[in-house]
């Protein structure tokens, strides 16, 4: 029945897009966060922008899980690479560059780096090598980091070890809300982030920044129902949490995925690339669970990298201060075949999806 | 086949076996994922995250998405008069 369901009415898009215009027509310039790779997709890829008033502009935030893992901790995974041991990562890590390569530059020199689908692949690639040494390069948000605590539970083998890169979303948003000279004046939360994390994970943002959040689906549809919501908001000037995504996301969340995340991983302060140290964003293995850090096994730590190379503006892209075709570098020297910063390595990085969606420079 | 790691994908859930169900993602993609996370039962719509299923999708919430977005259309109208 799910299936069936009518989430694309061209009807019902056309009353949303003709109430945004109403409602947005005596506001002020408008600008409204998401902070979701794949929210950045179904924006560009069905030209969800070119439907807004100009005055309501959409901006991608630090949305893209591969693009923020910060330079040091590639160097961290090509480090224990060229050491000899099976690196195992999702394909859109293989190529973000660290401060001089990347897993891919590794593996031309000869290391073991395997894409996985899942890290539960890498669980059987190493039941099935046991003479072999394996990490699993654990990067993601809050819907990648609960199935890295699903298999740290399982007492995986002794052989495959975690480089832990969770990132966490609301601490993010919260240095984006206080950014100022950014001038923030909505959120659309990420949904799938929001299904592990629930719906109270943002009360903060209404409640002490005054931004109007809505935690939005990804059809075309919830992102237009999104931006009228927020618009909404700012009208009645009652900035408030309000859900979208009802048939995936509840008050609480997951509340089993947090209660595994909660028995293995301890917060701490971690690096964004480009943005510098966010405070309690990243995960990293509790006490009981060190064991498996592959940190603390191979000795492994790299301070400093190097984030952004020299003309790239990854760092301006990723918060959404400026629009990749804004870049001196877009599509000139940095192109999805030859990518030179992270937001075109990955398929959700905005440079990557701006520029297979050959967006109207004139915009 | 890369994966976008936020994107997580309806599919069906077509039999279960201790933590693992096999599920259908339309067009006879079929494919084993991990339960663990979600009490998910065969006939469920689950959304999939890179081989996990996180999050069980309500029917009836899924049918009320289409009743919420006509009403804030037509709130939006009564407050705009």
């Amino acid at each position: 029945m799910i299936g069936k369901t009518n989430f694309r009415d061209p009807e019902l898009a056309k009353r949303v897009v003709e109430k945004i215009r109403e409602t947005a027509v005596k506001s002020e310039t408008v600008k409204i966060c998401h902070v979701c790779g794949t929210h950045e997709w179904v924006i560009t890829h069905f030209g969800i922008r070119s439907l807004l008033p100009p005055n309501v502009e959409v901006i991608a935030g630090p949305g893209c899980p591969v693009c923020i893992v910060p330079a040091s901790e590639i160097d961290e995974a090509v480090q224990l690479a060229l050491k000899g041991i099976t690196i195992t990562c999702f394909g859109d890590v293989l190529r973000v560059p660290g401060s001089e390569t990347s897993l891919l530059g590794a593996k031309a020199e000869g290391a073991d780096v395997r894409i996985v689908y899942s890290v539960s692949d890498a669980i059987k690639m190493a039941e099935k090598e046991p003479n072999k040494e394996f990490t699993f390069f654990a990067v993601g948000f809050e819907t990648t980091a609960p199935s890295t605590a699903v298999e740290a539970l399982k007492n995986p083998p002794r052989n495959l070890s975690f480089l832990i890169s969770h990132r966490l979303i609301p601490p993010a948003m919260k240095l984006l809300a206080g950014m100022e000279d950014l001038n923030l004046d909505g959120f659309i939360a990420p949904g799938h982030v929001s299904t592990i994390i629930g719906l109270k994970a943002y009360e903060t943002f209404p409640k002490v920044y005054g931004m109007p959040t809505v935690v939005a689906g990804f059809e075309p549809l919830d992102i237009l129902f999104g931006v009228y919501m927020i618009l909404k908001q700012l009208k009645e000037q009652k900035p408030r949490l309000e859900n979208e995504y009802i048939r995936a996301v509840s008050r609480e969340g997951n509340v089993k995925a947090q209660e595994l995340m909660q028995k293995v991983f301890d917060t701490i302060d971690g690096g964004w690339r480009g943005l510098g140290t966010i405070a309690s964003s990243k995960f990293t293995f509790n006490e009981k669970y060190a064991k498996h850090d592959a940190r603390l096994k191979y000795g492994v730590k790299v301070e400093h990298g190097i984030d952004i190379q020299h003309g790239c503006k990854c760092h301006l892209v990723i918060i959404g201060k400026i629009k990749p075709t804004e870049c001196p570098l877009f599509m000139k020297t940095c192109t999805p075949q030859k990518p030179v910063g992270a937001c075109m390595v990955s398929i959700e990085g905005t440079c990557s999806i701006w520029a297979k969606t050959q967006i109207d420079k004139t915009k | 086949m890369p994966i976008k790691m936020c994107l997580a994908i309806p599919a069906k859930v077509i039999s279960v076996e201790g933590d693992k169900a096999k599920v259908d993602f339309g067009e006879s993609v079929l494919r084993e994922v991990n339960i663990t996370l979600v009490n998910a039962k065969v006939g469920d719509y689950v959304l999939v995250h890179a081989g996990y299923a996180i999050q069980v999708l309500e029917e009836k919430e899924a049918l009320e998405t289409i009743r919420l977005w006509n009403e804030i259309l037509e709130l939006g109208a009564r407050t705009q008069k």
